[in-house]
């Protein structure tokens, strides 16, 4: 029921929220596309003159750009399939009838809530230090030269780390959308003499479809972004600098805003091409 | 009395009032980012002094990692976000600044800091056009600190002034079990593996620019440096050197795990000192390698405190620093934790201490070392800039760290020496171009 | 279902997910376990587990040396004050497209959560510079801001989702009753949607306490929460990997705990309603 009166009070009531978050989204961006087409440098005086698309054009032709999109690529993609491969896994054990379940979600969950510096030096220190590191012992235990994972083998160190982080998510998405399985059709299935394997693969598997999409857009946003964990661990050094990390460097540590700015443009956009799949499914789905 | 004789009779006492207040002790906060050194550390433990003697003066402390400190100041004053009051700096981003205008002047500070009493080499590195924009907190150059059991127990003896070969040696004889023969620093970042490895590239007569600012990387010097660096460590060092700084390195000598360590000359009352080191009894000092061409590898550096344009409390800042960079703080220092622990390396005084020189023994190799190095020559070839362990432009600090790095990825073994050698020369190049060289 | 499940069936389960949820609980329990031993058995060869001289003196230097107490308080206020301050501005937003839709409120909607999907490295600068100009740097209501402005997206969408579920005739029968639009917000539907609320603020109190962009490169020394003071263990001077587990501990149990009453509301939120 939409009078009139209720009509102007509800565009009120949302205003706020929507000129809040459309000055977020275009005040800083506009400055980035403005300082993108500039040749500034703080450290050498500033503002130093517009150069069009030359910043574009530097930040792809510069050696450390492909690497840093392989380094991308191999993380986020290395993450997705380890998340979602493990999640579906798991989620399939947990909606197994098993005791103590609830005390098995909580130790299933616990590392998303770990701030991620936290887990990163964590996961550097006490595991991964080849001297007093657990896997050090470990390794040493079976009479092999420990490994310095973070020097040696630095992308699946990373790897390691957020993909430890992201299982708790990937799992209780999808844990959660198997619960909304019909079992009927399982027992059916199981009547008719399908085993386990035929069971999961031609039922579940294909429930799951939707969920295991949302889990795959989802994460890859959020791991487009990953910063903390390459902060406080290896600096971007071994191979480790994705494409949002080196724009940080770009900007703040070799202090060529424009540059940098260009980078971050480029960045907006990948992250807006996901996002688009996303929201197609995400309205799709209000519509129902 | 008139109107007019009261009035300026109350203006008069209202000034001398308020300059009477003003003689009072400055107040405010002050906001210090600082390095996690054991020195600063200690210097935190001690700040009870300067609150006894400043009441009104709030201290607050930011303290990083030397790779993240730089980035965070450099971006504040370089914005002047007005975030820090006073900043740990050194010799490299001090003339840069400095002439910028972006560092406060130190040189009103009271008579009685002396600014004198500074030593030279310190002092120039600190000062543009006779404006001292710094105070040095502690100066270092860099040396051979070693175990004098191990050297012992190999049957050999630490000259005074050792050679790379001689080193070689030594690491070699040493490495046994879990005790690295050699420990350097392999962790990327500017002031980490490339200000030894600069230092170290100098004694091998190599230098980072020619005269018309080309990189010289692919130089046999340069070859001859990290094929020499690499083989080292891949044979004598400790494992995951890659990530091996300053403060890891401390750690490992400390646990008695390196036969010898090439780093500053500051770590020296840092092994010896029986509280945190397992073998504070037996190290020895020396002078930074050479191989006979001129130059040894030793660099020379001032952590020092600056106040930055955009700070909002200068005199308590100033304050603060006077009282930090004091020859009343070393005796401060002295007292409390004895003279071996003093903040070394900046005042001329210190060496000429009784006290101290017999409670430290690597006071002598220490002043020879920061008087010995040579920042305005750094290489036996012409150079078109200054610095020993680094390069005094301001793009330096990019693109060495990314030079850094490749040469850390060298170490964990990710490429070969050539290689390294081939990027660093395409990163300076390509940074060297976009700057306008 | 009548399906009867083995004994043998449900143990082997049991056994497997157990093993499976301790491994992968295991570095948090090995964090806290470690935070009570002391530096030299912390990494003694070989590990030592549960049998060491358990000591309270990582907690207590951890708190004594570094004024840890700043850093929580900086958390506590900063996910707290973006939290109150979302709520403040989601809840009628919400109201507004939960109760009076138009035929744009699906593309408003839709609009607003891509809003989150702002890569945070893309307008670090801007962002830098206006807080400079603001005076809002290194200041904790800086913070509160941009922390809102972030997660805003998310508090509307889960608010709009749990009001939806309530029933409109509800408020309409206290419209006609003569309630005006405060009292129907106030008195009939914040109580029913408290529990809702209560969902958003907590899912929104962990994604704020665990934010690492922001918080890093925002703050130096006055409004630096925990996740700053974390990083600044990267490469501390001696051994230190007990105090690590101390400082780590004491940083995320609040939102470890917080963090098991939320599961479902962390589906709903981070799913955008996709998954049921």
């Amino acid at each position: 029921m939409s009078t009139k009166a209720s009509r102007v009070t509800a565009r009120l009531m949302l205003a706020p929220a929507v000129i809040l978050l459309l000055g977020w989204m275009l005040v800083p961006l506009t400055m980035t596309v403005v300082f993108s087409f500039q040749r500034y440098l703080p450290m050498r005086g500033g503002f130093q003159g517009w150069v069009g698309f030359d910043n574009y054009r530097s930040f792809v032709t510069s050696s450390a750009f492909w690497p840093s999109v392989q380094a991308t690529l191999i993380i986020v993609g290395s993450v997705l399939i380890i998340t979602v491969a493990l999640g579906v896994l798991l989620a399939v054990l947990l909606d197994q009838p098993m005791w103590g379940q609830g005390i098995v979600r909580i130790l299933v969950i616990a590392p998303f809530f770990v701030m991620p510096t936290v887990s990163a030096l964590v996961w550097k220190n006490m595991f991964m230090d080849p001297v007093n590191g657990l896997f050090s012992h470990l390794w040493r235990l079976f009479g092999a030269t420990p490994v310095s994972w973070l020097s040696e083998a630095s992308m699946p160190s990373i790897v390691l780390i957020v993909s430890w982080q992201w299982l708790p998510f990937a799992t209780l998405i999808l844990l959660t959308a198997i619960q909304s399985l019909d079992s009927e059709q399982q027992e059916a299935a199981e009547m008719d003499g399908a085993g386990p394997i035929n069971r999961f693969f031609f039922i579940t598997l294909p429930h799951l479809s939707r969920a295991i999409t949302i889990v795959l857009l989802i994460q890859t946003i959020f791991l487009l972004a990953i910063f903390a964990e390459i902060f406080v661990t290896t600096q971007g050094a071994f191979g480790t600098r994705t494409l949002t990390y080196l724009i940080y460097q770009r900007v703040l540590e070799s202090q060529n805003v424009g540059l940098g700015s260009a980078g971050g443009v480029y960045a907006i956009i990948l992250a807006n091409i996901v996002a688009l799949f996303l929201m197609r499914i995400v309205g799709k789905n209000l519509d129902r | 009395m008139s109107l007019k004789t009261s009035l300026g009779l109350a203006s008069a006492l209202a000034i001398v009032a308020a300059s009477g207040s003003y003689a009072q002790s400055p107040s405010g906060t002050v906001t210090i980012a600082t390095v996690n050194n054991g020195d600063m550390i200690r210097m935190q433990g001690l700040t009870a002094d300067f609150n006894a003697q400043y009441p009104d003066i709030t201290l607050e402390w930011v303290t990083l990692e030397e790779n993240v400190l730089r980035q965070r100041v450099t971006q504040d004053v370089a914005t002047r976000g007005g975030q820090f009051d006073v900043m740990t700096i050194g010799t490299y981003e001090v003339p840069i600044w400095g002439a910028n205008g972006w560092l406060v002047s130190l040189n009103d500070l009271p008579d009685e800091w002396n600014a004198d009493d500074l030593l030279p080499a310190i002092r120039d590195g600190l000062t543009v056009d006779g404006e001292l924009y710094a105070a040095p907190f502690y100066g270092e150059s860099s040396m051979v600190m070693y175990r004098t059991d191990l050297m012992e127990a190999a049957g050999l003896e630490m000259p005074d002034a050792p050679s790379w070969e001689f080193i070689r040696e030594a690491a070699a004889a040493m490495t046994d079990g879990d005790v690295y023969g050699i420990c350097l620093r392999g962790k990327a970042g500017w002031g980490e593996n490339m200000a030894f490895l600069s230092a170290m590239a100098n004694s091998f007569g190599a230098r980072w620019f020619d005269m018309d600012w080309n990189a010289q990387f692919d130089s046999p010097e340069w070859l001859e440096t990290v094929t020499f660096y690499n083989d080292l460590m891949t044979n004598y060092g400790p494992p995951g050197a890659a990530n091996n700084g300053f403060n890891e390195n401390l750690t490992l000598f400390q646990q008695g795990r390196c036969g010898m360590w090439i780093d500053a000359t500051v770590a020296a009352s840092f092994v010896t000192n029986p509280a945190d080191s397992t073998v504070a009894d037996s190290v020895g000092f020396a002078l930074a390698p050479d191989n006979d061409l001129g130059r040894r590898g030793n660099w020379l550096w001032a952590w020092s405190l600056a106040v930055p344009a955009g700070s909002q409390s200068t005199d308590a800042a100033k304050a603060f620093i006077a009282w930090a960079t004091s020859s009343d703080y070393t005796a401060l220092v002295a007292e409390n934790e004895g003279w071996a622990n003093v903040p070394p390396g900046t005042r001329t005084s210190l060496y000429e201490n009784a006290d101290y020189l017999a409670a430290a023994p690597f006071a002598e190799m220490t002043l020879q070392s920061i008087n010995s190095a040579n920042p305005t020559e750094p290489s036996v070839q012409e150079v078109p800039y200054t610095g020993v362990q680094f390069v005094a432009i301001p793009e330096f600090a990019g693109f060495a760290t990314e030079v850094g790095q490749e040469f850390a990825n060298m170490l964990a073994g990710q490429q070969t020496v050539e290689q390294a050698l081939e990027r660093a020369q395409a990163v300076t190049t390509d940074a060297m171009e976009a700057a306008g060289y | 279902m009548a399906r009867s499940v083995t004994t043998t069936r449900k143990t082997f389960n049991t056994v497997l997910a157990w093993s499976i949820g301790l491994l992968i609980f295991f570095p948090i329990l090995w964090t806290v376990l470690t935070s009570f031993k002391t530096e030299a058995q912390a990494v003694s060869t070989p590990p030592v587990w549960f049998f060491f001289d358990w000591t309270l003196d990582n907690y207590r230097t951890v708190l004594d040396r570094s004024d840890y107490s700043r850093f929580l308080w900086n958390s506590i206020f900063i996910a707290g004050g973006s939290t109150v301050l979302g709520l403040i501005i989601a809840i009628p937003a919400a109201w507004s497209m939960a109760f009076v839709p138009s035929h744009r409120t699906k593309d408003i909607l839709l609009w607003m959560l891509s809003t989150k999907m702002l890569p945070a490295v893309g307008v670090i600068y801007p962002i830098y510079l206006i807080f400079i100009r603001m005076g809002l740097l290194d200041s904790r209501t800086g913070l509160v801001v941009i922390l809102m402005l972030i997660n805003l997206p998310i508090i509307i969408w889960m608010l709009y989702t749990y009001f939806k579920e309530i029933p409109a005739e509800i408020l309409e029968a206290s419209r006609m009753d003569g309630a005006g639009l405060r009292e129907e917000i106030t008195y009939v539907l914040l109580p029913m949607a408290l529990p809702g609320i209560a969902s958003t603020a907590l899912l929104n109190l962990i994604l704020a306490w665990n934010e690492a962009f922001w918080t890093l490169n925002l703050t130096a020394a006055k409004a630096a929460p925990l996740t700053a003071f974390i990083a600044s263990y990267s490469s501390p001077e001696g051994l230190f990997y007990a105090k690590l587990s101390a400082a780590s501990t004491m940083a995320i149990a609040p939102i470890l705990i917080l963090g098991w009453f939320s599961q479902k509301q962390l589906v709903r939120g981070l799913t955008f309603g996709a998954v049921k």
